[in-house]
């Protein structure tokens, strides 16, 4: 049963999928990312919403302004648009993380499993910068791509029933973080000191499905001042486009 | 001038039209159950199609009024009483400062809901103030109503024009079986034949486990084909049918989460979510497929019917043209 992407899905009278693969592929993600671009640009009045995925976005719109049939028509234009690859840029957001001790109390096993030293281990996970493929579970909660294999670790066999909010781990072959506190079974590495969820603030969470996310380790010290600042108001994360 | 809770009542919480805009951040939708009683209520006190109200279930609150108002109750039957004296639903009703309403327990349906003429002055969260229970956000301090609790009006409004036209017939939840339209898919391609076959020809029992994220169903194995009950996460509509490995369907409602990684075999349409949203255990659901295209044709004669209500109430000034516009 050969499928055909990208293909357009029905999903109740006022929303509709738009698949374009079934593999979870930076590729896929990042033509994702540039339809929706497209979309948004046009600003086109009955579009309520994108809520993107690994591979497929879902779209709410209101079928008092649109119909099925138009937002089919919309959609495929969109995909037949061809993506400037000038337009593709990488914005990376740095995310201070205070690694092991009383912030990490499961880097040891990490280490352990991939026969490493803790500080390889920090090494290992602040390298390079993780693809946020999209956000769910939770408010703010990033599904990262580009874990290092040596670091892959299983899960816990029994979940905790509280983890602080900004807690940093490992789960199979994913890392992410926990903006708000949450019951979770991954390895925990660290803890970052800043907000990545405020209801309170414009931009409540400080990225988005597409863009990267760079941990950063910071020490004990600075992991108090940071989040002193945060508390304030005071702390931006750092960006790089 | 407002409200004070003697009683909170078992699950009563601020809700509105929900939090759209936030869901690729994964903030979750909220927002009430049934949109056709919270339109209805608004409605009929003239507020707009997205003014908050309160939604209560099985047992409702108890609350008096420190100034006048207008409101009006729909939903589930919950045999309202303003000091003792029995007040009927689907009417818009004169209440006073001092006045008592007392919600009992639920006789039919499963949601209430009571609208303010002018509308709740709870602040407004990331565009809406439907409280969402899980991230503590909106409506009174993020949570269910407390014994106690204050809540201020937008605006005094003492009474409306045609206060005698204001009324609606009630809709009876009563029937054994209720009768759901979907459309098919996202993912009815993972199912075989006997699968949708046995979806579209058998009953499903409301199990008691349903709440504010989801409604169970339980009846006979809905079966998937080789593609299997897995997929890779997607976004999930409200009324979305999910049906994971042990095909039993779940019927994705407010609260749900923004993404998931089960197949959903179909969804139920606009008009018939709110009679989900009113089945109660031991109901049983029938569903029937419509198409997209019909779908959105039975939506534009319930939009159009609710506009001309509407219109039929409001008072013609460029005041009200503007602001209590009915866009749904």
């Amino acid at each position: 049963m050969a499928i055909e992407y990208p293909r357009i899905l029905p999903t109740g009278d006022r929303a509709l999928t738009v698949e374009l693969g079934n593999e979870i592929d930076e590729h896929i993600n990042a033509r994702l990312m540039g339809l929706i671009k497209i979309l948004s640009a046009e600003r086109i009045k009955g579009i309520e919403e994108f809520v993107p995925s690994f591979c497929s976005v879902l779209i709410h719109y209101n079928p008092a302004i649109l119909s099925y049939t138009k937002m089919t028509e919309i959609v495929n234009r969109a995909i037949a648009t061809p993506v400037q690859e000038g337009a593709r840029h990488k914005r990376v957001v740095k995310i201070p993380v205070c690694y092991g001790g009383q912030f990490g109390p499961d880097i040891e096993d990490v280490a352990e499993h991939a026969g490493i030293s803790v500080e390889e281990v920090i090494k290992i996970h602040t390298s390079e910068p993780y693809l946020v493929y999209m956000l769910g579970f939770q408010p703010g909660f990033p599904y990262l791509g580009g874990l290092d294999e040596r670091i892959y670790t299983p899960r816990l066999e029994t979940p905790r029933i509280r983890l602080e909010a900004g807690s940093v781990g490992i789960g199979g072959a994913q890392t992410g973080l926990y903006p708000m506190e949450s019951p979770g079974g991954w390895r925990i590495i660290g803890v970052t000191p800043v907000r990545c969820y405020n209801p309170d603030k414009d931009v409540p969470i400080p990225y988005m499905a597409g863009d990267h996310i760079k941990f950063e380790s910071i020490t004990k010290e600075e992991f108090e001042e940071l989040r002193k600042l945060d508390l304030d108001g005071g702390y931006n994360f750092e960006v790089t486009e | 001038m407002g409200i004070v809770f003697n009683k909170g009542g078992l699950f009563t919480t601020v809700q509105d039209y929900g939090r759209m805009g936030h869901q690729n951040l994964g903030f979750h939708v909220c927002g009430v159950m049934d949109r056709h009683s919270y339109w209805v209520a608004n409605l009929l006190v003239d507020n707009t199609d997205r003014e908050a109200v309160l939604e209560f279930t099985i047992n409702g609150p108890t609350l008096y009024f420190t100034s006048d108002t207008v409101i009006c109750i729909t939903g589930g039957d919950f045999d309202p009483k303003i000091n003792g004296e029995s007040i009927p639903m689907y009417t818009a009703v004169e209440a006073h400062k001092g006045d008592e309403l007392e919600m009992g327990f639920c006789r039919s349906g499963t949601w209430g809901y009571i609208a303010f003429a002018g509308g709740l002055d709870v602040p407004v969260v990331m565009g809406s103030r439907s409280t969402d229970i899980k991230c503590k956000l909106g409506g009174v301090e993020g949570r269910p109503i407390k014994d106690g609790d204050e809540i201020a009006f937008l605006s005094n409004v003492k009474s409306l024009h045609l206060m005698k036209e204001r009324k609606l017939e009630s809709p009876d939840y009563g029937s054994d079986v209720v009768d759901i339209r979907v459309t098919m898919g996202p993912q009815d391609d993972h199912f075989t034949e006997e699968g949708i076959d046995t979806f579209l020809n058998s009953e499903f029992s409301v199990t008691s486990q349903c709440d504010r994220m989801g409604y169970r169903l339980e009846g006979p194995v809905i079966e998937h084909n080789e593609l299997g009950a897995d997929i890779i996460s997607d976004g999930i509509a409200k009324g979305a049918i999910q049906v994971p490995n042990s095909g039993q369907p779940i019927i994705m409602m407010s609260d749900r989460q923004t993404l998931g990684g089960y197949t959903k075999i179909a969804n139920v349409i606009s008009v018939d979510i709110p009679k989900v949203a009113q089945c109660r255990y031991p109901q049983k659901i029938r569903f029937s497929r419509v198409s997209v295209e019909e779908a959105q044709r039975i939506y534009g004669m319930e939009r159009e019917r609710l506009r001309l209500l509407n219109r039929r109430f409001i008072k013609k000034s460029i005041w009200h043209r503007l602001f209590n516009r009915w866009n749904m």
